[in-house]
């Protein structure tokens, strides 16, 4: 689904941020990524969303490599990968409602068509009585849901979330991760980028990736 | 693991009272408000200018058609010669040309009077050699009867010329069409301006909304939407502006045309009806000012769209 081989990544003529990542996210997989804060998590989740290029390396997704991309390639890719931001990254000036449906609408379908779908998907996240309620009125954790909830509307073949439970009480997160892990049951991959150790260990099952000295340990399942 | 995923809350908005389907670029900015008034005044402008162009076009086609239906015979008398017998000559002559509708032939007074303006009144005109004049209407703009009457008049009174004001015509004409192409000229840079206004607007708005831009992007939106979003959202402040100055430029002609008729018969009224006709747009003015307007609001559409696709191609 997502090969990273030999890639590293320096900001200018800066020292490289992470080097030699040589890794894969496979279909139907589930892993956290994980490491200290400024580690370079979130900069990992970007290249593999693509919205950053590597300075050296190769990285290929769903088997087309990145370095050969148009900007219409790029797009159909995007639309296979739903993200989860550390920010949210919601438009001010758009509903709840609007905010999730975004994915669908950027695709160019009717609202008549998906409008059942992001009802019943805000109502699942709880945000069924904050539809009309724009960002800057909804709260951190409401926040959180419409920005997981637009990354799940387009039932994404790969999920990638930074911090998706950083702003929530323990037992939303916990029944957040549920749901991330119920979408990997379905079929989906999932990356999910956290710190939260204890979080970790209760999905002892999942692969994790650990971030740290510009460089990517692997374990699968709890580390010794 | 037996835990329910995520349970829904029960508490629903009502699903035909949420609001869809927003502008992803937002509507009100004090940038878009500033790029409407621009637009507001270049459409009044350029409205002004077309309507002036065509007001001017109208009446010069007015005055050359009112100036090729005349001519003037001059019977310059020599001494010895009756120039009464000789008018009557020269009016009989006239009179049984064809095409030609009424001859009239004034006066000595009437002639002496044409010249008040420049020698004053009560300038003994006596012995001077004023011409007798004689004012020839035609029934077209035909020059084949015009070289009919110049022949006969030249074999039977050769002290008579006739002027047939088409040197006249042609530098009205000429005039005329130097104002049309100067208001052309005008029209044209206020448009260049106006899409220099646009292209610094978009710019901005780009770079205002590259928060929306990224996100966009991000969950899987072409170029082509993006731009699409800002074709439609600089249409809307597009055709914001255009209306305003559009409605103004077309109250300013309405306007003008019922001071033009309430000025008509003061001596500055006459002068500038002279120049503009009666100041009066014809309905086809009008419709010209509203394909203008049109025109701007599509103008401004897809100029934005242009310089968004070309940035956002330059992005990535």
């Amino acid at each position: 689904m997502i090969r990273f081989e030999n890639v590293g990544l320096r900001y200018g003529m800066g020292p490289e941020v992470l080097g030699d990542l040589n890794f894969s996210v496979e279909p139907q997989s589930f892993q956290f990524l994980t490491g200290p804060s400024g580690a370079g998590k979130t900069t990992l989740m970007r290249l593999m969303l693509l919205s950053l290029r590597p300075t050296r390396g190769t990285i290929r997704v769903f088997g087309q490599d990145s370095a050969a991309l148009t900007k219409d390639d790029l797009t159909t890719l995007r639309r296979r990968i739903g993200a989860v931001f550390q920010d949210f990254r919601l438009l001010d000036h758009l509903t709840a409602y609007e905010n999730v449906a975004l994915p669908l609408r950027a695709m160019g379908r009717q609202e008549s068509s998906y409008r059942a779908e992001v009802v019943e998907l805000l109502r699942w996240v709880g945000l069924g009585d904050r539809m009309n309620a724009s960002p800057p009125v909804l709260s951190g954790g409401e926040k959180q849901r419409a920005a997981i909830a637009r990354a799940l509307i387009v039932r994404p073949e790969l999920l990638l979330a930074d911090e998706p439970t950083g702003n929530v009480d323990p037992g939303l997160a916990r029944r957040l991760l549920r749901l991330f892990v119920e979408l990997h049951r379905l079929g989906t991959a999932v990356v999910i980028a956290t710190h939260d150790l204890q979080l970790m260990d209760q999905f002892g099952f999942a692969r994790r990736l650990v971030v740290g000295d510009s460089k990517l340990t692997i374990f699968d399942g709890l580390p010794s | 693991m037996n835990e329910p995923i995520v349970e829904p809350i029960l508490a629903v908005e009502s699903e035909s009272s949420f609001k869809t389907n927003a502008p992803l670029i937002p509507r009100d900015s004090v940038a878009g408000r500033a790029l409407v008034v621009v637009i507001a005044i270049m459409t009044f402008l350029a409205c002004l200018t077309a309507g002036a162009a065509l007001l001017v076009a109208d009446a010069s086609q007015a005055w050359r058609s009112d100036v090729l239906r005349e001519a003037t015979i001059q019977v310059k008398s020599r001494a010895g010669d009756d120039v009464e017998s000789l008018v009557a000559k020269a009016v009989a002559i006239a009179t049984k040309t064809p095409d030609v509708e009424s001859v009239h032939a004034l006066s000595q007074a009437e002639s002496e009077k044409l010249l008040e303006p420049w020698l004053g009144a009560g300038f003994d005109l006596s012995q001077l050699p004023v011409p007798r004049l004689i004012a020839v209407q035609l029934r077209g703009q035909r020059s084949e009867d015009l070289a009919t009457l110049r022949s006969a008049l030249a074999s039977a009174v050769p002290q008579a010329d006739l002027d047939d004001h088409r040197m006249w015509a042609a530098r009205l004409g000429a005039m005329a069409n130097a104002v049309v192409i100067l208001a052309a000229a005008l029209f044209v840079l206020m448009i260049v301006a106006m899409g220099t206004a646009i292209g610094f607007a978009t710019r901005g708005a780009v770079a205002a909304n590259r928060e929306v831009v990224e996100v966009l992007h991000l969950v899987g939106a072409s170029n082509t939407f993006i731009a699409k979003e800002f074709q439609a959202h600089f249409r809307r402040l597009g055709f914001r502006g255009a209306l305003i100055g559009g409605l103004a430029a077309i109250a300013f002609f309405a306007i003008a045309s019922l001071l033009s008729f309430w000025w008509a018969h003061s001596p500055g009224g006459e002068e500038i009806a002279a120049m503009f006709g009666s100041f009066a747009l014809r309905s086809l003015g009008y419709l010209a000012l509203v394909v203008v307007c049109a025109a701007v609001t599509l103008l401004t559409g897809l100029l934005s769209r242009e310089i968004v696709m070309r940035h956002l191609q330059n992005l990535q």
